[in-house]
């Protein structure tokens, strides 16, 4: 089992309104995917706190259904 | 995700409390069983950096309970001085804008 690109931005986009998305399948497999989410939510937050809120966003699929997503985080500041 | 079991609790925080710095990973340091586990462990060696591998594929126990333990739901995590510092992207994201080398440099 595994995500779309497009699930995978839906979910994000859901739990970070504010939030840019951009997501590559990196080897086209539907199973390795690299994500790059910015928000204003981001702002103040540790690395840590930040990729946690996009996990959580996630519900629990990462890990799961998605084996593998590169994450990069920024805030707008 | 399953709670986390007491025994394993205490498991974690006297790896993390023993150790200054702790890759909770799959497989060892010298065999590593996954790309992204062996990833960070490259980054800590290439840097100059001792630390104790915990293969959690050994201990399918520590396997779910340091991600109930961190909130953190992949492996690798990587510990240092008791504190997390994150998986595989943040560590790497870190080595190249220089923050990691300054963690340890401290």
């Amino acid at each position: 089992m595994s995500m779309t690109a497009n699930e995978i931005e839906t979910m994000i986009k859901e739990a970070i309104p504010d939030s840019t998305v951009v997501i590559e399948d990196l080897r086209g497999d539907g199973d390795h995917y690299s994500a790059h989410v910015k928000s204003s939510l981001f702002n103040g937050k540790s690395k840590i706190q930040q990729h946690q809120m996009v996990y959580k966003a996630l519900k629990g699929k990462m890990g799961q259904q998605l084996h593998a997503l590169a994450l990069k985080t920024s805030s707008d500041d | 995700m399953t709670e986390l079991d007491e025994g394993v609790k205490s498991r974690i925080e006297k790896e993390i409390s023993s150790n200054d710095v702790v890759l909770f990973m799959k497989g060892t340091p010298v065999f590593p069983q996954c790309g992204f586990s062996s990833m960070v462990s490259q980054v800590l060696s290439h840097i100059g950096v001792e630390f104790k591998g915990v293969d959690v594929l050994a201990e399918p126990t520590l396997r779910d309970g340091i991600k109930s333990f961190s909130d953190w739901p992949t492996i690798p995590q990587l510990y240092v001085k008791g504190e997390f510092i994150g998986g595989c992207d943040i560590v790497k994201e870190m080595y190249e804008n220089g923050e990691l080398q300054e963690l340890f440099n401290k």
